[in-house]
């Protein structure tokens, strides 16, 4: 492999490591938008609104693991997690078709 | 449960579209990746797939840097411009594409119905106004000027600026295209003078910024270590191999 190539591939772990810092900006004092809060904001859930949100149960919803607690620790756990899915699947499923397709 | 971060709305949720938009988004995304599917297989070169894989890996972790910005939003950069430079933009689409399916489904980031909306802004826009914005600048310096690492820069800016613009924009038509017999919106309930100048600012003052410095620093590695492996180099450094062996 290039070594700027393996060189960016490190960053990419240590970005891994550190994507809890993602987490901290996503606290309660920053405010969701969640039916109840849209409710507030303008007296009603728009009726398609409402329909179609709830139309897909990600498994892991926000990058949570449900039923692993609301800790810190475990909010970062489960973050690291998804981050370690997303670039095993991504990287994975590019490199398997790059692979095949590439021409030399 | 379905929650939607204020400033997090770069990733269009399901409900916040009708299905006019979401319908014409899949009806303009398909020939998209059909075609973009093509292009790859035509160019890729075998050097590029591990870069190709980090790229949409890397897309996919940038976008879980959530920052919080003035005002109480939180948004994040998406990594889409650098991947649109260095891989040429129809890579870049495949790319993003693949990672933001992947947020969708298993995380719940972005609707389903939304997927094609999300590819359209994030996939599409942003690589090609990234690259197109770099190719401008840079002109015909050298690949190792200092000028293209400003280019670059520039190039973030500037397409995640617009994605956000066009995001802003598939909101407030809503509720111009969705109202109950009372003239009640159905989905996404502000208007146009609301989302576009919310997605616009917070984009110009905050995420834009990361995505600028994000662009830049990759940017400026790769020219630093080896150029070669930025898209559209190859032929260039061959052609001036050949004009030295010739000379």
């Amino acid at each position: 492999m290039d070594k700027t190539v393996r060189n960016l591939a490190i960053g990419l772990v240590a970005l891994i490591i550190l994507a809890p810092l993602g987490l901290l900006a996503v606290g309660e004092t920053f405010g969701e938008w969640g039916n109840e809060e849209l409710e507030e904001k303008i007296g009603f859930v728009p009726s398609g609104l409402e329909r179609l949100s709830s139309l897909w149960s990600a498994p892991m919803p926000d990058y949570a693991l449900p039923g692993i607690g609301e800790s810190m620790t475990a909010a970062s756990a489960a973050y690291i997690l998804s981050a370690v899915i997303g670039v095993v699947i991504c990287a994975g499923l590019l490199y398997i078709i790059g692979k095949r397709i590439a021409k030399d | 449960m379905n929650f939607v971060k204020l400033g997090e709305i770069m990733h269009i949720p399901d409900g916040y579209l009708g299905p006019y938009t979401y319908i014409a988004m899949w009806i303009i995304m398909i020939p998209i990746w059909y075609y973009a599917g093509r292009k790859l297989s035509s160019e890729l070169r075998s050097r590029q797939v591990p870069l190709l894989a980090l790229a949409a890996a890397f897309s996919f972790v940038i976008m879980m840097f959530n920052v919080p910005i003035p005002g109480g939003s939180t948004g994040h950069a998406v990594g889409a411009a650098i991947v649109g430079i260095v891989l040429g933009p129809w890579a870049g689409v495949i790319a993003i594409s693949v990672a933001l399916v992947l947020q969708a489904l298993m995380f719940g980031d972005g609707g389903i119905t939304a997927i094609a909306a999300n590819c359209f802004n994030m996939a599409v826009v942003m690589p090609f106004v990234g690259y197109y914005v770099y190719k401008i600048l840079s002109g015909s310096t050298d690949i190792t000027s200092s000028r293209r690492v400003i280019a670059a820069a520039l190039a973030g800016y500037i397409s995640l600026t617009i994605a956000a613009g066009i995001t802003g924009f598939m909101f407030g038509i809503q509720p111009l295209l969705h109202r109950t017999a009372e003239g009640v919106p159905i989905y996404m309930p502000y208007s146009l003078n609301i989302t576009v100048p919310a997605m616009l600012l917070e984009h110009l003052l905050g995420f834009a910024i990361l995505e600028a410095i994000v662009t830049a620093l990759i940017f400026a590695y790769i020219q630093k270590t080896d150029s070669t492996l930025l898209y559209g180099e190859r032929s260039a450094q061959k052609m001036r191999m050949r004009k030295s062996s010739t000379a």
